[in-house]
This record gives C-alpha cells, structure tokens and sequence, in this order.
C-alpha cells in the first residue's frame, strides 16, 4: 500500500464526510423554506441575507443549551445512541461512486472510497443497522414514550426492509452485479435502470421513506401520540445529532436512488461533453449532475412530507406487508420471466 | 499481518461472548451477542468470504438482534421481576457445567494439531463463485433448505392468525 493511495483516499473521505455534513446542515434550511413555501410564508429570513446563517445559529444555539442526562436514565447507553445514530447514517457514503474516475496526466483517481463487490448489500446492511441508534436511545432514557417509539422504529424498519430487499433483488436480476460501480457504469448516457425497473424504484422510495422515518411514515416521532418519540428525554447536541442524523440519511438514501435507479453521474449526452471538456472537467461535471439529482430528492422528501398526512399504525403495517411486499414479489417473477424471455430469443 | 489480526479478533469475539454471559442485564446481553457477531463478519471478511460477511452482518446483525433486542425491550426485564432460582436448580448448574467441560478437555486432548488452514480457492467466497457452487452442486440441499424456511415462515404465519380459517 503506497503512501499516495492512503492520502487520496484520505482526502477523498474527509472531502465526502464534509459535504454530507455540510448537505444535511442546509437541508434543515432548505426544509424550512421549503415548508414556508408550500404554506405561503417566507420561512426563516433574519440570521443572513435570507436566512442563509439560521443553520449554524441553530447550530450553536444546539451546542450552548445545558446538557440533561435523566436520573434513571441509563448513562452510557443513553450516550451511545445518538453517537450510533450518526455513525450508521455517515458510513453508507462509502461505497457509492461521486463520478467516473478523473485522469491527471498518467494518474487514474476514482471517485468512490472503495468499490466492494458486494456494495449494494453493503449499503442494505448499514440501512438495517441504522435503527440501533433510535433503538438504544429510546430504551436507555427509561421512558416508557420513548420506549413505546423505540419499539414501532424497530418494528416499521424490519417490515418495510423486506419490500426494500425484494425491490433489490428485482433490480440486481437486471444488472447481474452488486457493485455499485458497475451498476452506474452500465446505465451510461440515458439507459437509467428507471426505465427497466419502474415498479421496483416506486417500491424502493417508499421504503426509503419508511427507512429513514421521514414523512409520511414518522411514527416513531409522533408528537400527538407520544410527546416526543424516542428522544423525548435528550437535550442539547444529543437531540441534534437524532435530527441531523436523519438528513444525513436522506442525502444518503437519495445518493443511493440517484445510483442504483437514475444513473448516477451519466447524463445523456454525455459522450459528447467528454470529448468538449477533457478528461478532468468531464467527471466532474458528472459529479454536478449527481449532485442535482441528490438534490432533487432531497427536495422530493420535502414536498411529500407537507403533501401526505401521517399514517395510522395499522395502516403502515398493512401498506408494508399486504400490498408493497406482494407488489416486490410479483415483480420479482415477472422480471425473471422477461428476462428469460428476452435471453432466449 | 493477517494472523495478528486474526488473533485480536478471535480474542475479541470470545471476550464479547463471555460478556453475554457475564452481563447482568438482558438488554445489554443483546448488545454484546451484537458485538460479538460484528467480530464474526470480521472474521468473514479476513477470510475474503465477502458475501457471507455482508449477509452475516445483514441478516444477523440487521434483521434477528433487532427482533431480540424488541423482544426484550417489550418484556423489560430487570432485577425487580426476575424469578428467584432456587439452590437446586443451581446444583444441576454446576454439576451439567462441570460435565461439559471434562467432554471439552477429553475432546480437546484428542485432537492433534492441524495445518494451517490453506483456502483451496481464494475467491470462493466471492458471490459469483458462491451462486454457481449454490445452484451446481448443492442444488438440491439448498433447495430443500428453503423449503424448511418456507414451512417455518406458514407455521409463523398460521399461529398469528386469531379467527377460525
């Protein structure tokens, strides 16, 4: 292992730790405003020219409060879990691939940390890892709100990872490969697997709402039922990393719908671009469209959440298991059955 | 390098386990059990078995610790309302411990030291390589083991239901 591959590499994750932090930093912004604008408000427009510093005066305000660990609460538990929570929400960033590998001079870098042949269930294995955080939180603070939130996040991730599992597996019929190089690398220029896997990308976003507790499917944080939710007893940057993990989540499962379903950084005519702008400028400006697509689902989970009321329990239950996990199954067979169609004529 | 490593995580994997044993509450049993499979996933990964890796931390880390850790959340055991376990039950303790571990050292002493283990093939692990072993030939045992799950899965599903069918 040479020096240089380390330092790269180094670079290369504190550059994407950063702008994860630095995405879901202004999605709390771009939240707001976003909720101003569906409602007819301007939002928040005091710290900075409209608004732009209110993230980091919430920022601060987040760190200054006075930090409450409750008597009974469970201590090193109840430290655990927000720092849990932010961990499985940052280390999904690191098998997808930010754009096709940048040539300087005779040097080849890639732009993905690291290419496992197993990345997409790399990623599905961070996704079921993710309600730990919320998980030990809730039982920690012994409080039997956050337990009762706990215990419907535990419950509403495992129902709805297996639609999210079998949409997967619908869509690695298709690609014939887990990794997610690959993957992007054969959905060049305009051939996205959307177009091949419609119903499987519909089941997909839908469990990547449940998965990462957003709008509609917030139970876990149902204030009229449950005063908070799992961190009704946390204060301080403890309740802000809870919040702040769950936008990280949403940049990442957004990355990952970017990568898996619309291609990635491939763009039509993109073959063309690469011959105009060489080979440094060309990846990056992939990387831009990545980036746009990231941001148009960012912006997609905060239309529906001011757009869909919250679900009843028994109806999330009924969506997961009685019409998204049959609707996954189905397309897995008939995925199947054209593709083995498709290869024998 | 590789042996070092495997060495640490060995160590780790036993420690954590005997802290599942050793840790007085449940809850926090669970958390070692989940520890000590990351340390399995470890070793997985050590021996470039990647897909058993990620389906280990997957499946048993992601899908079976989550239902246990539910389980005992809803249960919430503590001091308070744990039976009482009279001497007797002790006695037998002791006594079945004590049998398992003359069993272990007799087998222990039976076996001979054995090579270092030397893969025959190095990318077996990998998933290609794996999926034509699976569906070549292991057809059939695979097959039947799904079977088995799939009979589990209707039993499950059977119990849950409240009204007569």
């Amino acid at each position: 292992m040479d020096i240089t591959f380390v330092i790269e590499k180094f670079v290369l994750v504190a550059v994407i730790f950063g702008i994860s932090l630095l995405i879901a930093m202004y999605s709390t912004y771009a939240e707001r405003k976003v909720a101003a604008f569906l409602q007819d408000r301007l939002g928040p427009d005091r710290a900075g020219p409209a608004g732009m510093f209110q993230p980091l005066a919430d920022g601060l305000k987040m760190f200054m409060k006075e930090e409450i660990i409750p008597t009974h609460a469970n201590k090193w538990l109840f430290m655990v879990g927000p720092g849990l929570a932010m961990l499985t929400a940052c280390i999904g960033t690191a098998v997808i691939p930010w754009g096709s590998p940048v040539t300087i001079g005779s040097k080849v870098i890639s732009l993905q940390v690291t290419d496992i042949n197993v990345g997409v269930l790399y990623i599905f294995g961070v996704v079921s890892l993710s309600v730990y955080g919320v998980m030990i939180g809730g039982w920690a603070s012994n409080n039997k709100y956050s337990l009762l939130s706990a215990i419907r996040a535990a419950s509403q991730n495992i129902s709805y990872e297996v639609a999210m599992g079998l949409s997967i597996i619908a869509l690695l019929l298709v690609t014939n490969t887990l990794s997610l190089k690959e993957i992007v690398e054969q959905q060049h220029g305009w051939h996205w697997n959307v177009l091949y896997q419609p119903v499987g990308f519909i089941l997909f976003i839908v469990c990547a709402f449940a998965e990462t507790n957003r709008a509609p499917f917030d139970l876990p944080e149902c204030e009229t039922e449950l005063i908070g939710g799992y961190h009704t007893e946390y204060s301080s940057m403890k309740l802000g990393f809870y919040l702040f993990a769950e936008y990280i989540n949403m940049f990442v499962s957004s990355a990952v719908m970017s990568t898996l379903y619309f291609g990635g950084y491939n763009y039509p005519g993109m073959d063309y671009v690469a011959t105009v702008a060489g080979p440094v400028i060309a990846p990056l400006i992939g990387t831009v469209v990545l980036f746009a697509k990231i941001f148009a689902f960012i912006f997609f989970f905060m239309w529906v959440r001011w757009t869909i009321p919250r679900f009843r329990y028994d109806q999330l239950m009924h969506l997961g298991w009685k019409v998204l996990m049959p609707l996954a199954i189905a397309n897995v067979i008939i995925t199947g059955i054209v593709i083995a169609i498709v290869e024998k004529f | 390098m590789g042996t070092s490593v495997f060495y640490l995580v060995a160590f780790l994997s036993i420690f954590f386990s005997l802290m599942v044993i050793f840790a007085k509450n449940p809850v926090h049993s669970v958390l070692y059990l989940i520890v000590t499979f990351f340390t399995f996933t470890v070793h997985y990964i050590l021996l470039n078995a990647q897909f058993l890796a990620v389906v280990n931390f997957i499946v048993y880390m992601g899908a079976i610790m989550v239902l246990f850790l539910f389980v005992l959340m809803l249960l919430n055991l503590n001091k308070d309302n744990e039976p009482l376990k009279s001497g007797l039950v002790k006695v037998v303790g002791i006594v079945a411990g004590c049998c398992l571990l003359v069993t272990l050292a007799g087998s222990l002493k039976a076996t001979a030291v054995s090579n270092p283990l030397v893969l025959q093939n190095v990318n077996l692990g990998l998933v290609k390589n794996l999926g034509k072993e699976l569906f070549g030939p292991f057809m059939l045992p695979f097959e039947l083991s799904s079977i088995l799950l799939l009979t589990a899965m209707v039993g499950a599903v059977l119990l849950t239901k409240k009204e007569k069918v």
